[in-house]
Formats: C-alpha cells, sequence, structure tokens
C-alpha cells in the first residue's frame, strides 16, 4: 500500500508541465491525486514519472466564459461547490458535486482530474456530456478543443494525448429543468447507475465503459451493463429506467 | 512545511506519504492509517486549515503548507479543544482508532458550517468509518462541539443535558 517507484516533478508554470510531458516518456499528471493516489497506493497505476502541477500559480479559477462557466485545472471540487457564480449559471454542476465522494475528498480532489480519470462510474464526466461541454487541453503543440462527446474513449480512457495537460472544463449554462440522481449503496461511494438531465439530453453513468447519451424514452435501449458484487447488470437497468423516470418527472 | 506551528524539512524520498512522513518521521503518531486509500478516514489532518486525507498526498507535495495533527488541536497542557472535549464528553468513540480522523474532518465541519443541521452533520461525517459506536454518539458530539466552539452565550457554560430526540436507528420501539 505504498506507492511504487516514480520520479517527480514539480513544474511552476504550464509551460514546463507541457515541456515535461512532451519529453517525458510514461508520465503522469498529478493534481487533486483523490483518484490518481489510490491508484498508486494500489500499484494498480506504475508510471514512471508523476508531473504535480501543484506548485503551478494562477491555475484554479472559476469564471464566466460564452455564458457558461470555466473550471480550471487546480479549482478543487469544494471551491467549485462553494462558488456563487457556478451556483448561478451551472446549479447542474454544483448539485453533482455534493455527490462527488466526500467533502473531504472534494477539497483536494479537482473538476478537471475527475474528467481527465473518466472513470466510468463518476458524475463530472456525465455532467459535462450532458451539458455538452468542453475541455480545453494544452501542450507545446498549442490548445486544443476537445468536446465531451469526443473526449471519453473507454474505461479510464479519453482522446487527451500523453503530451496534452488538460487546462480547463467549460460548462454550460444549465438549463431548467436540470437534474442529477443516481443510486449507491453508501452516500459518497460510486454510483450503482445514474443519470443527468439537463433540459431534454439525458447522460448516464456507472452503467458502460463510458458516459452515454440515451433517449429518455427508452433509456435502457442497447446498455450492457457489466455485473459485480454489489449490482447484477438487470437491477443497473432498472435503476436507469427508474432515475430517469424521477428525473423527467420533475 | 509547518506542522502544528514548527518547521521542518520534507523528506528526501517523494515516495513518502504524508500519513507515513507524520507517523514514521515526526513521531506524530496520532494520525491513523486504516485503508491507504482514502475510504475509512482515520488519516484526515488539515492541509492549510482544511481537512484531507494524508494518505493521499505525497508528504513533498506538503512543502510550503501548513499542517494540523491532532497532536496540534490543542497544545500540551492546555484545555481540550472543543471537538475533542465533545467527544470525551458524549463517549464519542470506543476503540479510538478512528477518533483523530473524526475529529479533524468535524474542525473542517464546523468551520463550514458553525451551526450544522441534522443533514450537514451525517454529510459531514460520511467520509469518516466508525466500527464500534454506530455513530450515534459521534452526532452528539459534533453538536455538543458546535455548543462549545461557539461564541460565549450563557448556553455554553452549562453542562451537557442529555439529547431529548430520539436517535436514529437506536432504540426498539419507533414512536407510534
Amino acid at each position: 500500500m505504498k506507492p511504487p517507484r516514480f520520479e517527480y516533478h514539480a513544474p511552476s508554470t504550464i509551460d514546463e508541465a507541457c515541456a515535461l510531458l512532451t519529453s517525458l516518456e510514461d508520465a503522469k499528471v498529478l493534481a487533486g491525486g483523490q483518484s490518481l493516489m489510490p491508484l498508486l497506493n494500489f500499484r494498480l497505476a506504475r508510471p514512471a514519472h508523476l508531473v504535480d502541477i501543484n506548485r503551478v500559480a494562477g491555475l484554479d479559477r472559476i469564471y464566466e466564459r460564452d455564458g457558461g462557466v470555466g473550471v480550471q485545472a487546480l479549482a478543487r471540487q469544494a471551491a467549485v461547490e462553494d462558488s456563487e457564480l457556478v451556483a448561478r449559471v451551472c446549479p447542474l454542476l454544483s448539485d453533482a458535486l455534493r455527490l462527488v465522494a466526500h467533502r473531504v475528498i472534494r477539497n483536494r480532489g479537482t473538476v478537471c482530474g475527475s474528467i481527465a480519470h473518466a472513470d466510468p462510474a463518476s458524475e463530472l464526466p456525465a455532467v459535462l456530456l450532458a451539458l455538452g461541454g468542453h475541455v480545453v487541453a494544452r501542450s507545446k503543440r498549442g490548445d486544443r478543443k476537445i468536446e465531451a462527446g469526443a473526449l471519453f474513449a473507454g474505461v479510464f480512457e479519453t482522446s487527451i494525448a500523453p503530451d496534452e495537460l488538460v487546462v480547463e472544463a467549460w460548462f454550460p449554462r444549465s438549463p431548467k429543468p436540470s437534474a442529477i440522481l443516481e443510486e449507491s449503496r453508501r452516500h459518497g461511494d460510486f454510483a450503482l447507475a445514474g443519470v443527468v438531465r439537463a433540459g431534454d439530453r439525458l447522460a448516464l453513468f456507472g452503467v458502460a465503459p463510458t458516459p452515454v447519451v440515451a433517449d429518455a424514452k427508452d433509456p435502457a435501449r442497447g446498455l450492457q451493463p457489466s455485473g459485480d458484487l454489489e449490482a447484477t447488470p438487470e437491477f443497473r437497468l432498472h435503476l436507469v429506467r427508474v432515475l430517469t423516470e424521477k428525473a423527467f418527472a420533475a | 512545511m509547518k506542522v502544528n506551528g514548527f518547521a521542518h524539512p520534507a523528506p528526501s524520498d517523494p515516495r513518502r506519504l504524508l500519513s507515513d512522513h507524520l507517523r514514521h518521521d515526526l513521531g506524530l503518531t496520532g494520525t491513523h492509517v486504516g485503508c491507504e486509500h482514502g475510504v475509512c478516514g482515520c488519516c484526515t489532518i488539515l492541509l492549510d486549515g482544511a481537512p484531507v486525507r494524508s494518505c493521499l498526498m505525497l508528504a513533498v507535495q506538503a512543502e510550503g503548507h501548513e499542517v494540523t495533527t491532532i497532536e496540534g488541536l490543542a497544545p500540551e497542557g492546555a484545555p481540550l479543544h472543543a471537538v475533542q472535549q465533545a467527544f470525551h464528553e458524549c463517549h464519542g468513540l470506543q476503540c479510538g482508532f478512528c477518533t483523530p480522523g473524526f475529529v479533524m474532518s468535524v474542525v473542517g465541519l464546523l468551520e463550514q458550517h458553525p451551526q450544522p443541521t441534522d443533514e450537514q452533520i451525517d454529510e459531514g461525517i460520511a467520509g469518516n468509518l466508525c466500527r464500534c459506536t454506530g455513530y450515534a454518539s459521534i452526532r452528539r458530539a459534533v453538536k455538543r462541539a458546535a455548543v462549545l466552539s461557539a461564541p460565549l452565550t450563557p448556553d455554553s457554560s452549562t453542562p451537557l443535558t442529555p439529547d431529548p430526540s430520539p436517535l436514529r436507528g437506536e432504540g426498539a420501539n419507533p414512536p407510534t
């Protein structure tokens, strides 16, 4: 339960971080560490290099941009949860954050990190997808906008290139009505299944290798969720139907 | 990094977890280590005043920051911190393994919500596991801590009185 060997880098600017990501082989970005550190402690992840971006100044801002909210790479989940701007422009994001683990985890965890980690059962990727937001990935080659629909490629896999650093996640204004509902065995655990409603759009999480957009009238169509000790595939499909119904009843 | 007000050098090995650094290098064994993957909450400390998991941080990341452990809540010889005092009064612990983590989380909770509602209390302690108490006395301790840490009112100097409200999940018969 201790991290494997790695070489530690703590750049103080974004340019420096991007230069490291370009030159290093097998490097991982360390932001809040609330997902990466457990993986290291379990030795499920064994990157040769860790690029810790926590020393980069001025990368923790939350701002209004193009009618939505931009959240920078080091904005902690707790800060975004408490942000009046987010509550006003994108209350769906505030609601979703309250379901992300626990407050003590959110004090350290970041919004961009959650999205880049792309856990299929996590809330924020599904929120980004339901809203049709994007991330801005920076590298020495420049900035690249990656739409949520093109971002999530598989379990813990994204289309972010190894030399790219997610510097911002952008969430559009959340339409009315919006809602996020999930079912988990204990409060704060990963969801067995969850649904995000943004106006007429519906995204599901916990039931496929990535968050998926679904049709509210027949949300379980085409889904083949996996089963485990906590829930059978049938139960997950049941939850999808029930949670969708609840989300659209409001 | 500053730990409980004193400056310490960060360890040279970047693999060193903050929890291990506190316990093994600085001898601050009040910070307990349960699961080492962020689930149990035993290793919760304050980083610049906000509770975080010390097992999910590298010690080198705390360089330049202020760390407070359970040992630093009340100086030696001084009265207990309000949250410690409340856990003591309300029997908010049995074996004590989870207690340092609970206390640090509750310090953060009361910082965020000085007069927490029942729901906020449950939310605030949901990230800490206790296998002994069943949480009822911990909930009581949080309420007591809120009273003890409130600015001095006639109320806070009165001794602890039993909470008249029934405890959820306890008692044989539901109210009829």
